[in-house]
Order: structure tokens, then sequence, then C-alpha cells
């Protein structure tokens, strides 16, 4: 017997969950502290409009939403490690790696707050909307690195899928088509443990997530998903071997659902205390703060400024969102197709009609 | 020009299409080399090298997602799905993306996508491979389903399923591939992708078929001419959006209908086509609408299979049913 091919996963952290660094080889782009205070602002201001977005709905105010508690590291590495004409193919958390790309936070309120408009972002305008039908928008990443590299762009296409949807088939063929057509694609598997109810040893008996990618013959690496500079370093390393057409890669970024699955579930359900508690010693904002503080270039005086400010840009897009008036309910024939079909206006007219009543 | 067959007419297509627009593209099992399992695409990855002619790893779901990938990022994918009943595990990217992106993004991302299916029974094919689905693509909001019956016309509406900016399922009546040649001139004129084509003028009764049925429907007409019997026909050949218009007016004129259909007959089409008859030529219809389709069962294995299919003799037997009712 003879072996014809071995496969190993590399773990990827840089800070401890105490805030220390456990290497001394930091990425060029962690060397610069006022760079990572920026991000960690960022991070900040995710968790702020997170915050205010949970509150509107329970007060009415906000259909059903999916928070992002605890995944800030993960999508402010993702977000901020991609260039603005790369393409970002998110499921539906994902706001951080979203605001870091000029999507507004007032259109994912709208999304949420029952309004196609939240997806006409006014930022990347190549990006995909959010995306419900788990896993799907892998495959649609994965036909966008195609039109890249068959157009000789210098764009990578990336798609962010959770532990859940690492079940998909969907996800399975993005890996496999990303590998056969040598594809310009970086596959962000958000482990936050949880899929709803079902935690992530259920979903599969493979020792990690981003082992998935090694079927598929791309390069793969499990993170440390609350390490900001572990999230950012993998990133940057996938993009540039995509982008100089090396081929894609599987991340897969380990993290903890700290919320709810969305605003409608109760994880007090299915999951522990002891478990959530233990998650929040781990969390991300902990940890890059202690290094930034021990550092000497971030305080508890900026922090509260800085929280300021936050909840100030949160509190103009919650108002812009609240006085965003309903749409025309022509709006919902007029952008199906193209030109109206002719069978369809008779529908149009109808509503009008009933408008008018 | 030489006279070409109906497959023949989508290969010729494709290739305009291919030569005029850099961006269009043609991906699916086996479309490479190999000119597909009908020989549509043959010799396009020849012509148009590699990088316009995709084969793809064998997966429905793959090509349906990259197709959708590719379009809404400025390209202009022709799927092919081998057959119809491997078109199943699209449907969550044709239903819930394709049909969606403009909607969902209000315009911002769009995709221009054609996903050609070749379609129904009678070939005494395997099992799987003879279905007739189309009304599971017409009850998706935002897509267009189009269905040729002749070589000029899948020429022209292939040509006009490509240029158009929305997703069109082009489903290809597979019997009738090679049933006959026509002359077909490679001029680039597209048909319309909402009008319905009125293959035949008749005074007594309106004969409303579409695919591989215009054949025996047109049989039917010849044979009741015979008879004294004057059958108008009409190929709907564009499904969604479906042109009314053309059928009321035959309906107005002839006070009969009959409609046949492969598709099995519970929400098959021919029952939204009744249903607006029914809503709006009431009082122009001298008998009840007649509908001849496939039986209410997956279509049986060839033993069965022509036992299954609208025949002339039932289409006859449906019309002389309506001219007795009044």
């Amino acid at each position: 017997m003879r072996t014809v091919a071995t496969f190993e996963i590399d773990y990827i952290q840089f800070l401890g969950e105490d805030g220390r660094l456990l290497r001394e080889d930091l990425p060029e782009f962690a060397k610069d502290p006022k760079a990572l205070v920026a991000l960690f602002k960022q991070m900040l201001l995710v968790r702020s409009f997170d915050t205010k977005a949970v509150a509107l709905q329970r007060t009415g105010k906000l259909g059903t939403y999916a928070s992002c508690l605890g995944h800030e590291a993960t999508h402010i590495g993702i977000g901020s490690a991609m260039q603005l004409d790369d393409v970002l193919a998110p499921s539906y958390r994902e706001y951080g790696a979203q605001f870091v790309r000029g999507v507004k936070p007032r259109e994912v309120l709208l999304y949420w707050g029952g309004d196609e408009r939240g997806s006409d972002f006014s930022g990347p305008a190549h990006d995909y909307p959010w995306c419900v039908p788990i896993g799907t928008q892998c495959l649609h990443a994965a036909g966008a690195a195609l039109a890249f590299k068959l157009r000789k762009e210098p764009r990578v296409a990336v798609a962010m899928v959770g532990d859940g949807g690492s079940s998909k088939s969907d996800t399975y063929a993005a890996i496999n088509s990303a590998g056969a057509y040598g594809l310009p694609f970086v596959l962000c598997i958000i482990n936050n443990q949880w899929a709803i109810s079902v935690p992530r040893k259920s979903q599969t008996g493979a020792r990690t997530l981003a082992q998935k990618g090694i079927a598929g013959g791309l390069e793969c690496v499990q993170v440390d998903g609350n390490d900001l500079i572990a999230v950012r370093a993998a990133m940057d390393h996938a993009l540039k071997l995509a982008r100089a057409g090396h081929g894609g890669s599987v991340l897969e970024f380990v993290t903890y659902r700290l919320s709810d699955h969305t605003t409608a579930d109760d994880a007090r359900r299915y999951r522990a205390d002891e478990e959530v508690k233990a998650a929040w010693t781990r969390e991300p904002l902990v940890r890059l703060r202690t290094y930034l503080t021990a550092l000497g270039v971030w305080s508890e005086t900026e922090e509260l400024a800085w929280r300021e400010v936050c909840n100030q840009r949160v509190d103009e897009e919650v108002n812009a969102y609240l006085q965003t008036p309903p749409p025309p309910v022509t709006d919902m024939f007029d952008y199906l197709y193209e030109t109206l079909p002719l069978d369809l206006a008779a529908q149009r007219d109808d509503a009008i009609d009933w408008e008018s009543r | 020009m030489a006279a070409i067959t109906l497959i023949e007419a989508i290969t010729l297509a494709l290739a305009h299409e291919m030569e005029a627009d850099p961006t269009v593209l043609i991906l699916g099992e086996d479309v490479g080399v190999n000119g597909g399992v009908f020989r549509a695409t043959a010799g396009l990855q020849q012509r148009f090298g590699d990088q316009r002619v995709l084969d793809t790893p064998l997966d429905e779901t793959t090509i349906a997602g990259l197709t959708v990938g590719l379009a809404t990022q400025g390209m202009k994918p022709i799927a092919e799905v081998q057959f119809d009943g491997f078109v199943y595990p699209m449907l969550d990217h044709l239903i819930c993306h394709a049909a969606r992106f403009r909607n969902r993004t209000r315009g911002r991302l769009t995709c221009p996508m054609v996903l050609r299916v070749p379609w129904g029974g009678g070939i005494r094919a395997p099992e799987h491979h003879s279905e007739a689905n189309e009304s599971m693509f017409t009850n998706v909001p935002g897509l267009r389903v189009v269905m040729p019956s002749s070589p000029q016309r899948a020429y022209g509406l292939l040509l006009a399923a490509i240029r158009d900016p929305d997703p069109v399922v082009y489903m290809e009546p597979k019997r009738i591939y090679r049933q006959y040649k026509e002359d077909v001139p490679d001029d680039g004129e597209a048909l319309p992708l909402d009008v319905c084509f009125v293959l035949r003028d008749g005074s007594d009764v309106t004969l409303v078929t579409w695919g591989a049925q215009v054949k025996e429907t047109l049989e039917a007409a010849e044979k009741m001419a015979a008879e004294g019997i004057s059958a108008e026909v009409i190929d709907v050949a564009t499904l969604k959006p479906l042109d009314f218009d053309t059928i009321h007016e035959s309906v107005r004129k002839t006070g009969r209908c009959v409609i046949v259909h492969e598709a099995c007959r519970t929400a098959g089409f021919g029952a939204e086509i009744a249903a607006r008859l029914a809503e709006h030529a009431m009082y122009d219809l001298v008998a009840p609408v007649e509908r001849v389709t496939g039986y209410d069962v997956p279509i049986p294995l060839f033993r069965l299979e022509m036992k299954y299919l609208p025949s002339v003799e039932k289409i006859v037997a449906a019309v002389q049913r309506t001219l007795a009712a009044s």
C-alpha cells in the first residue's frame, strides 16, 4: 500500500482569548496600530447597529431580523480585505462586511422592514443581495468568478455561508466548479456553531468545515473567526492567490452566534446558558480592545466618544429608514421584466384601481 | 440556402448570436467537443473556442447556479440541460434567483439567460427523458417560456430569447427535432416573444396547441377539412407571457375551442387558457372548451407512451364533441 495524497488543515490565530499576541510574525497591515483601530471602530459600529436593529424589531418597527452579534471580527475582516470591484455574495447577516463595502445601514433596515429597495445598494453595484435559500449564493459567486476569469479581469468573487450552509449541495457544487475551472473564488464558511437549533456536530462528521474544500482542489484553512487579525490575514492571502490566477480557497472562520438565529427564534430552547456565557469570554470585541489598549492606541475615553458617534450615525440611518414612505403598488410589477408584458399590464391596472378606491 | 431541421436551426441561431455578441456563451454537459447529446452545439466549440462553449461538471445545480452568476455579472449565458427530466435540481436557481434578481434588486442586477430544455416524449427514450413540464415554468413570475414547433420559428424565437434582457426557458420539442426540413435564412431576424402564430385559418373550431403536438393538430385539421370541418390552428409558441388576444380573436370567430397539449391535464397550461376563455369569451362560445392532454400520470415508458400522448384521433374526437354540442 502507498499513500497517493495527504492533506492537512492549518489553523490561523494571532490574538489569544486574553488579547495577547500568540506569534511574532504579524502581517504587514497589523503592524500599523492605527489601521487596526480603524477596523475596531467598524466592529463597534456594527455592534451598535445590530443592537438598535433588534430593538426596532422588538418595538414593532422592523420585521424579522437576523442579528450578527459575535460575528464582527469575521465580517469586518472579510469585507475590509476585499477590493471594491470584487463581488460579495453574502447570506443574510453579514452586515459588517457589507458596510465596509458601502452598503448603507438604512438599506439593511429597509430589507428587513419589508421593502425590496433595500437590496438596491447605493454602494457596491455588483454585489449580490441577501440570500435566503441557503448556500445558493455560493454558486452565484462561482458563476461571477467564471465571468471574471473568462474576461481576464483581476477580480475575485467571495461567498459567505454558514456552518449549516456548508451541508448544502450548492456549496459543494461551488467548491467543485471553482476547482474544475480554477476560479478566482473565495468561500468563507462562517462557522458560528448553530444552524438555528442544530449544532455544528450534527451537520457533518468532518473534523473541520475547511476540509470540505480539499475535495474540490481548493486551498483550505481554518481561522479563529473572533480574531480580527487572523481573519484579515487569511482573507488577504486567499484573495491574493485568487487574483493572481492561482485558484480558489475555502476559509472556515470559527466563531459563535451570540444571538438568537433571528428575532423569531429563542435559542434558550436548544442551547445551554453556560455555553453562551463561555462564548462571551471569547467574543471578538473584547480581545481586540484588550490588545489595542495594551498597545496604548485605544482607551475607555476614546471608546465612549466613538460609541456616541456610532449611536448618532445609527440614529440617522434609522430615521432615514423610518421616514422612507412605502413604495408605490406599481413597483411590484415594474421591476419584474425590463418591459412589462401586455399580459401583466391588466393586473397592474387592477392594482392601481384598488389603490384609488 | 439549404433546407434545415429544427435542431439545425437551433445550432444556426446559437452560432449567429455567438458571432454577433461576444458576451454570449454556452455551457452544459457534453456541449463542447461532443456538441451536445442532440448535436445542438455541434461544431461550436471548434469554431468559438473553449472559453465560449464550456463543458460543465456533471451537475444540473452547478449549471443553473453558474448561469445565474454569469448572467448577473454581464455575460449572456445559454445553458443546456440534457433532458427535461433533469431540470428539477435547477428550479431553486431559476425560481428563487434568475426570475427574481431584477425585481428583488429593483433593477440593479439582472439575469439575461436562456435555459435550453430538450422537451417531451415520443422518442422511445429511457425513464426521465420524456417530460412535458412547461407548466412548472409558466407558473413562475419573472420567467419567459417559449416553445418552437418549426425550424423557422426555432431560429427566430431562439434569437429573441438570447437577446431578451430577462431569463427565458426555451423548450425544444425533441420529437420533431428532425421531423422535416425548411428553408431558414440566417438573416438574424428575431421573432416576437409574445405573439401566438396562426398556422391555419378556419371557421368552425379553434385548435390551440404548442410544441410537438402542432404536428398532430395540423394533421387533424387536414383530415377534418376533407370532411368539411374548418379548423383554425394556433401555435401558442410563447406560453409566458401569453398572447391571449390572438386566441380570443379566433374563438370569437369559431365559437369552439379545443386545447391540445402533451403535459398532464390538471393545472397543465391548457387550464390557464381554458380559464381565460371562461373569463373573457364565455358568450363567444357555443360549446364547452375541450382539452386533449396527457393523463395525470407520469409519462409511461415507451411501450405505452404513444397511448399517453394526444393523437390525431383524440383531437378529431374532441372536435366532434364540440360540434355535437351546438
